[in-house]
């Protein structure tokens, strides 16, 4: 497959291996921020091919990681009502509520459907006009302009049986979040490709000057966060701290400016819980309140559930870097895929699920070796 | 209570060994590990007997003195017609296959069809045509049958079951613990085409080419294979839960690790940017017209080269090995160079966000 096979060859991964290993010359602390470089990092085993100072440590950049207990409780609130069609991203479905998941709503007679694009979800509305159908708009800024269009295509249509459950969340400010942390231990960013490919990086130049650290924008396949992380190792080894693109196939400095111009017009920034962290000022997207019609959390009269996390869960010291998922106690014996405690467990782009699936043959894990 | 202090199972006395799902979720049946979790902890226990618990694609019986296998399956694919095949043809070819993988020539189908309400006669016709069709090429006879018409709502278009019977020849012992270390591992040609034919027409994606399902028979493939080297010690059909979760079935039933290399896995173009788009991993997507073979790495090569002079085996691959290290896992040489487990699945496979 051209464009990717390329960014998966064994020959270009051994050559940024090498690369790395000249440049090191003592350890360091590298962040990739986003799910999806998670996830390639452990299911193609790169770890395996640094040399043992370079610590990878995977960021809070999962979507439905992050997306706190009482979103999805009041996702199940909406979608078990008899006049509502509640459409989502598949990944969101398995993700546990306080007491059950929208998968059992489902399997309990709720009207669910799964949708690769909110504008399906546009489509179902107006082929349902006696339902009134709901979008869980969750994700970064990567899922945000196709949020924002759905609501502004049903507006241009007029649909009045359409809304948006929205817990949009923002990357710098929980990149600074991390950073201003006297905990930190994060000596380097890869900043999320897809992110960037709608946001552009100039946002992550004030970070990188204030915090003294190198980031380095990073695509998602094995060469590609090879690339970003000797890149990285370069400027710390070389005492700097700038903004670096490693993914110019995709990302460019301004970004997609239509892109933003429609997130603009539809949503807001506004204070954001974030999931095992908590709340992050000016962390989220909200909805507009010349758009607040769109607003299931307002229509449907949900915004007084709240939720407690589960104690036992350490989602919020993994999401920033300060453990392993193997490191928690419950990983693998009362949090697995199938029975998972925390959200980082149930995303395929968690780090818990990633560890889970892909890790528990490394010798670092060799504990859970026996599962 | 009995006589002999027993308490009668049935009623609240007996809790439901599956207590953390009240209802059946989909992916109970979905081949992965909560169907595999249906199966051992509720159905085996209950109807244990001599011929049940092999995990097996069927039932190896002995009847006077000769060797039968015995399997059912019921086919509840939507849509009924999809690019490669139907819901009639798949049906048939499913339960060849199961037969097949005992190591079993399959003789004997029986067919019953739940219809719903209002289905077509021109599409049950089609149906129809195409299992006798399908039959006729995989040399088996439809036997018995059964009809039952659900009212409209209650079904959705038409689900078939089908059983076969098959005779196993001397000296044939499939077994899915019978993988043992040393053990070379080959797969019948490109994976996940079945699975992605399917989810292309339900989610309405297109590509540059229709990919179609592989359904297919692979009986005549097996008796080729069997005539090559009759000692073969495990076959498989690898369909939901994809190439992964049957071969980390193998390495459970059998106690040994599984080692496979990324770059052997045959998976065609197409189907793998396909993969790419819907976020899907094409070792947990359904095959219905391949196999997964073990048998002595010394035989590997002629086997493979045997395989691949036959229709259904074309694209064959050595894809890896058994070993003695890590008993149940399988472990897979990723393209770069890294290693990593393959897990059986967990639910369903389900599109990502992004």
């Amino acid at each position: 497959m051209r464009y990717v096979d390329e960014f998966r060859s064994r020959g270009a991964a051994r050559h940024y291996a090498d690369i790395i290993r000249q440049l090191t010359t003592r350890p360091w602390t590298i962040m990739e921020v986003c799910g999806g470089q998670t996830h390639t990092i452990v299911k193609t085993g790169i770890e395996e091919l640094l040399p043992k100072e370079i610590s990878l440590v995977h960021g809070p950049g999962c979507p439905v990681c992050v997306t706190p207990l009482e979103i999805i409780d009041k996702a199940i609130a909406i979608a078990s009502r008899d006049d509502v069609i509640f459409t989502s991203f598949g990944d969101m479905v398995r993700v546990p509520g306080s007491s059950k998941d929208l998968l059992s709503v489902k399997a309990s007679g709720g009207d669910l459907r799964i949708v690769y694009s909110p504008l399906d979800a546009v489509k179902i509305a107006r082929q349902n006009p006696s339902k009134r159908v709901v979008f869980f708009a969750v994700g970064f800024e990567t899922t945000a302009p196709a949020n924002a269009m759905a609501v502004y295509q049903a507006k241009k249509l007029g649909l009045q049986n359409f809304s948006i459950l929205c817990s949009h969340v923002l990357v710098p400010p929980a990149m600074e979040a991390l950073l201003s942390s006297e905990s930190n231990r994060v000596q380097a960013f890869l900043a999320p490709g897809h992110v960037c490919t709608v946001m552009g990086f100039e946002e992550y130049i004030p970070l990188a000057k204030k915090y003294r650290v190198p980031i380095v924008v990073t695509g998602f396949e094995p060469v590609d966060i090879l690339q970003g992380i000797a890149m990285a190792v370069k400027q710390l080894e070389e005492g700097r701290a700038e903004v670096e693109n490693e993914y110019t196939r995709s990302v460019r400095r301004e970004g997609n400016v239509p892109a933003q111009q429609l997130i603009r017009e539809i949503f807001e920034i506004t204070n954001r819980k974030w999931r095992g962290i908590g709340e992050i000022p000016v962390s989220g997207l909200g909805i507009r309140e010349e758009y607040a019609e769109f607003d299931a959390e307002k229509i449907f009269n949900v915004q007084n559930i709240s939720a407690d996390e589960s104690k036992v869960c350490i989602a919020g010291v993994i999401l920033r870097g300060l453990k392993k998922p193997h490191e928690c106690p419950a990983f693998g014996t009362d949090c697995s895929p199938e029975h998972p405690l925390g959200a980082p467990m149930v995303s395929s782009e968690g780090a818990c699920a990633a560890y889970y699936q892909y890790r528990r043959f490394s010798p670092e894990l060799k504990e859970v070796r026996e599962l | 209570m009995t006589a002999n202090g027993a308490t009668i199972s049935n009623g609240p006395a007996c809790p439901i060994p599956i207590s953390e799902y009240p209802r059946i979720l989909l992916a109970h049946g979905g081949g992965g590990k909560l169907s595999q979790q249906l199966i051992q902890k509720m159905f085996v226990p209950q109807f244990k007997n001599e011929s049940l618990g092999l995990l097996h694609d069927g039932a190896v019986l002995r009847v006077e003195g000769d060797r039968i296998a015995f399997t059912t399956d019921s086919y509840v694919i939507n849509p009924i017609f999809f690019p490669g095949g139907n819901i009639g043809e798949l049906a048939i070819n499913g339960t060849v296959n199961d037969l097949a993988m005992c190591g079993a020539i399959p003789r004997y189908l029986s067919v019953g069809f739940i219809i719903e309400e209002g289905f077509a006669m021109e599409n049950l016709w089609r149906l129809v045509h195409s299992m006798q069709e399908a039959a006729t090429y995989a040399g088996v006879v439809l036997v018995t049958g059964d009809t039952k018409v659900v009212d409209k709502g209650k079904g959705d278009q038409i689900f078939i079951n089908t059983s076969g019977i098959g005779v196993i020849e001397k000296g044939v012992d499939i077994d899915p613990r019978r993988a043992a270390a040393g053990d070379a591992i080959i797969v019948s040609g490109n994976i996940a085409q079945h699975g992605i034919a399917i989810m292309s027409v339900r989610e309405g994606l297109e590509f540059e080419t229709t990919i179609k399902s592989d359904t297919a028979a692979l009986n005549s493939l097996v008796h080729r294979m069997m005539a090559t080297y009759r000692d073969i010690h495990v076959l498989r059909d690898p369909t939901r839960g994809g190439l992964a979760s049957s071969l980390n079935e193998i390495a459970d039933s059998a106690h040994v690790g599984i080692r496979i290399s990324e770059e052997n896995i045959p998976i065609a173009e197409d189907v793998k940017g396909a993969c790419e788009i819907m976020g899907f991993d094409p070792l947990y997507v359904a095959n219905e017209g391949k196999l997964i073979a073990f048998l002595p790495a010394t035989k590997a090569n002629e086997m493979l080269s045997v395989m691949k002079s036959h229709p259904q085996g074309k694209e064959s691959q050595i894809i890896g090995e058994v070993v003695a290290d890590h008993p149940g896992l399988v472990v897979m040489k990723t393209k770069i160079g890294g290693s990593r487990v393959v897990d059986m699945m967990s639910g369903e496979q389900l599109p990502r966000i992004c």
